[in-house]
C-alpha cells in the first residue's frame, strides 16, 4: 500500500497536470476549488482521474464537504 | 394521465397510478454503467406497501412527519409513497447540507421518522449535536452488515406482511414541509398542501405532458421542488419512467442519455453550462471542413425553428448532436437559478429546446414557463395555467416586485407566523424578485429586492444564515450582504456574497486577519462561501435590540462605496 504522503503527492501532481495549473501553486491544505479554479461539477471530473490513477472506486459522496487535497487524500487512502 | 381534479391527496393519486400503469416501467436505477434496479409500477407497489405497513405498526399516524435524507434513488420515491400512503407529511431534506444543519432542520420539523442513506447517517452520528436528536424512528438504507446504526433500523429489513390501511387526506391537509433555506438563522419551512402539489402538477403537465414510454433523467436532488414534481409526481401520475443515477460524473450522465434514451431532464444552469463547454470543445476539435458543414446545418436549423421547435427536423439536420443525447430528448428543463440566455440559445440552435422557468419553493415548483411558441431566451416564460402574477409599484420601466396568487402557493412557513404575514399579503405571495412583463406577456426578471443569492447550482443562500460561521473574528463588527442587494443590477447574474468589515479604532487589516477570514470561510460548503470583502469606516446602524439595520447599512454603502472596491477572497 502507498504511504499517505505519497498518495497526497500523486493527487497534487495529477490535479496540476489535468487542470493545467503549476504544481507549485498547489498545497496539501489549499482549497482545491480556488487553486484549480473549478466548480463542484468539475471536481467530479477530478475524482474520475483519481479513480483511474489509483484503481479504486470512489463514490461521489466521498467528495461531499471536502475542499482540500489532504482530506481528499485521506479518503482515497482509506480505500486503497 | 390521471385526472387530478378528482383527487384529494397525493397518496390517492399515486395509488391509482400504480394500478392504472401496473405493467409499465416506473423506475430505473443505475450506478455508473451498472443497472441496479428496474421496477414496474406493480413492483413499486409491492415494494412500498410492506414499508407502509411497518410504519403504521410503528404508530406512524395521519399528519405525522417523516423526513427523507437521501441522494436520488429508488428508495427515496418508495419511502415517500409509503409515507403518503400512511397519511404522513413528508419532509425532504437536502443531502448536501452539513450534518449539523441537517440535525437543525430535523429538530425544527419535529419529524417522527427519518429515512436516511447510510453515509449521511454515519456523518450525523459523528456530529457533536447527535445526542440531541429526538427523531423516534430512523431507517437507514444500504448500511453495511454489522454497521453500528445507533439505534436505527436497516431500511431493507423494515417491512411487515399484511395490507396497510390507506389513509385518505384532504386537499387542505399538509403534504410536505420543504426548507427553502435558513439553516443557520431562521429556518424557512414551506408548508405545502396536497392541493398545492395536485394543482402544480396539473398546470405543468398541461404544457409539458408525460406519458408511458417517456423517460425522465432525475439529476437535480429529489428534495428540490423541481425534481420532486417533474422527477416523481408528474411522471408517476402519467405512467412515465424515472431514471436515477447514483453518480453525477459527466461521463456516466452522458452514457445514461444514450443507454436509456432519455426524453426529458431538468438541470441547474451550472450543469447546462458544463454541457455547453463540452460540446463547444468537441466542435472546436472538428476539421475545418466538418466544422463548416456543422455551422451550415446549425444555421439552417435556426431558420427552420425560428417560430417553433421542430425536434424531428433538428434531429435530421444534426444527427450526431442528437445521438449524443440519446436521440429521443425533447427538451432540457431548467430553473432554480439564473440561466444565461446565450447558453439557452446555443442549445436551441442545435434543436434542443431549453425550457426555462421561474418559481420558488414557496409557490410549489414553477410560476412561469417558456412555452416555446416561440422560444425566448431572454425571458422566463409566461404564467402557468391558474397562476396570477402582478408587478407591484412598477417604476418608469415597468419593473417592480413580482407578486403571485395561485392554488400552488404554500399555506405558511412552519412555526413562523410573523414571516408568513410578511410574505403572503392579502393572498398574494411577495416573491422578493424584481421583473416586468413584455408586450407578449412574457416575464423578464431583472434582479432581487431581497438580500439573498441563488447559486448556479440552484441553492438559495441568505447572508444572515452564514454569518455565524465568522463568530469570534477579532474585529469590531462584520456583516454579510448579497452584492446585488447592495449594488442592484439591471439583470440577474454576477451573484456573490460580500463581507463588510468594521475594524477596531486602532486595528489594521493584516494578513493574519485575512487568513482568519479565509479559514473560517472554508468551513462553509463551496457554494455558500463569501466571495469578497471591503473595509467600512463607520459603526453599523443598529436597532434598539442591537440588530444590524441591514437595509439602512446597504443604502449607506451604496452611496459611498462602489462595487469595484470589493476585494476577492
Amino acid at each position: 500500500m502507498k504511504a499517505a504522503e505519497q498518495t497526497l503527492d500523486e493527487i497534487l501532481n495529477l490535479a496540476a497536470v489535468h487542470f493545467k495549473v503549476p504544481r507549485e501553486n498547489l498545497s496539501p491544505d489549499g482549497d482545491f476549488f480556488k487553486a484549480l479554479g473549478i466548480d463542484s461539477l468539475q471536481t467530479l471530473d477530478l475524482l474520475t482521474k483519481l479513480e483511474n490513477h489509483f484503481r479504486v472506486e470512489l463514490p461521489d459522496y466521498e467528495l461531499q464537504g471536502v475542499s482540500d487535497f489532504r482530506t481528499l487524500a485521506e479518503r482515497i487512502q482509506a480505500r486503497l | 394521465m390521471l385526472d387530478l381534479q378528482k383527487y384529494s391527496c397525493l397518496g390517492a393519486a399515486l395509488r391509482d397510478a400504480l394500478d392504472r400503469f401496473s405493467g409499465e416501467t416506473c423506475l430505473i436505477e443505475a450506478d455508473r454503467d451498472r443497472e441496479k434496479t428496474r421496477l414496474t409500477y406493480s413492483d413499486f407497489k409491492e415494494t412500498s406497501l410492506p414499508l407502509a405497513r411497518a410504519l403504521e405498526d410503528a404508530d406512524f399516524d395521519a399528519g405525522d412527519r417523516a423526513a427523507i435524507l437521501m441522494t436520488n434513488q429508488s428508495k427515496w420515491l418508495i419511502s415517500a409513497y409509503a409515507i403518503f400512503y400512511s397519511g404522513g407529511v413528508l419532509v425532504p431534506l437536502d443531502y448536501k447540507l452539513t450534518a449539523t444543519e441537517q440535525l437543525q432542520l430535523l429538530e425544527h420539523s419535529k419529524a417522527k421518522v427519518l429515512v436516511v442513506e447510510y453515509y449521511l447517517w454515519r456523518a450525523i452520528m459523528q456530529s457533536p449535536q447527535f445526542h440531541n436528536i429526538k427523531t423516534g424512528l430512523v431507517l437507514v438504507t444500504e448500511a453495511p452488515l454489522g454497521a453500528d446504526l445507533a439505534g436505527g433500523f436497516r431500511w431493507e429489513d423494515f417491512k411487515r406482511k399484511g395490507a396497510p390501511d390507506f389513509v385518505m387526506r384532504q386537499r387542505e391537509d399538509v403534504a410536505c414541509i420543504v426548507y427553502s433555506s435558513g439553516t443557520g438563522g431562521r429556518p424557512k419551512g414551506c408548508v405545502l398542501t396536497h392541493e398545492n402539489y395536485l394543482e402544480q402538477c396539473r398546470a405543468l403537465t398541461a404544457w409539458y405532458p408525460f406519458w408511458p414510454g417517456v423517460r425522465y433523467l432525475s439529476i437535480l436532488p429529489t428534495n428540490h421542488a423541481i425534481d420532486f414534481m417533474v422527477g416523481f409526481i408528474g411522471p408517476f401520475v402519467c405512467g412515465a419512467c424515472v431514471v436515477h443515477l447514483r453518480t453525477l460524473r459527466p461521463e456516466f450522465v452522458r452514457d445514461a442519455f444514450v443507454r436509456y434514451r432519455i426524453t426529458y431532464v431538468a438541470l441547474v444552469p451550472m450543469i447546462v453550462k458544463n454541457l455547453e463547454r463540452g460540446l463547444r470543445a468537441k466542435f472546436d476539435e472538428l476539421p475545418s471542413w466538418k466544422r463548416a458543414i456543422l455551422n451550415r446545418m446549425i444555421a439552417l436549423n435556426k431558420m427552420l425553428t425560428r417560430s417553433r421547435a421542430r425536434v424531428k427536423v433538428s434531429r435530421a439536420l444534426l444527427p450526431q448532436v442528437h445521438r449524443a443525447f440519446g436521440g429521443d430528448l425533447l427538451a432540457l428543463i431548467t430553473g432554480g437559478a439564473f440561466m444565461e440566455p446565450s447558453t439557452m440559445q446555443f442549445f436551441y440552435d442545435l434543436g434542443i429546446p431549453v425550457v426555462n422557468g421561474y418559481g420558488l419553493t414557496e409557490a410549489g415548483t414553477a410560476l412561469t414557463l417558456n412555452d416555446l411558441k416561440p422560444f425566448r431566451a431572454d425571458t422566463v416564460g409566461k404564467p402557468l395555467p391558474g397562476v396570477e402574477l402582478r408587478v407591484l409599484n412598477p417604476n418608469e420601466e415597468g419593473i417592480g416586485e413580482i407578486a403571485a396568487r395561485s392554488k400552488t402557493v404554500m399555506s405558511h412557513y412552519l412555526d413562523d407566523a410573523e414571516l408568513t404575514l410578511e410574505t403572503i399579503v392579502d393572498g398574494w405571495l411577495l416573491t422578493g424578485d424584481l421583473g416586468r412583463f413584455d408586450k407578449s406577456g412574457h416575464l423578464q426578471l431583472s434582479g432581487r429586492k431581497k438580500n439573498m443569492i441563488v447559486t448556479e447550482g440552484g441553492k438559495n443562500i441568505y447572508p444572515e444564515d452564514i454569518e455565524t460561521v465568522f463568530d469570534g473574528l477579532p474585529l469590531k463588527e462584520y456583516c454579510v450582504f448579497a452584492a446585488n442587494y447592495v449594488w442592484p443590477q439591471k439583470e440577474l447574474g454576477r451573484e456573490m456574497l460580500v463581507m463588510v468589515l468594521r475594524l477596531e479604532q486602532t486595528q489594521r487589516f493584516d494578513s493574519t486577519l485575512l487568513q482568519n477570514i479565509v479559514n473560517l470561510n472554508r468551513r462553509l460548503p463551496d457554494f455558500k462561501r463569501v466571495g469578497g470583502y471591503f473595509i467600512w469606516e463607520k459603526d453599523f446602524p443598529r436597532t434598539a435590540s442591537m440588530k444590524i439595520k441591514r437595509q439602512a447599512l446597504a443604502e449607506e454603502i451604496r452611496q459611498t462605496v462602489e462595487r469595484g472596491a470589493v476585494v476577492g477572497l
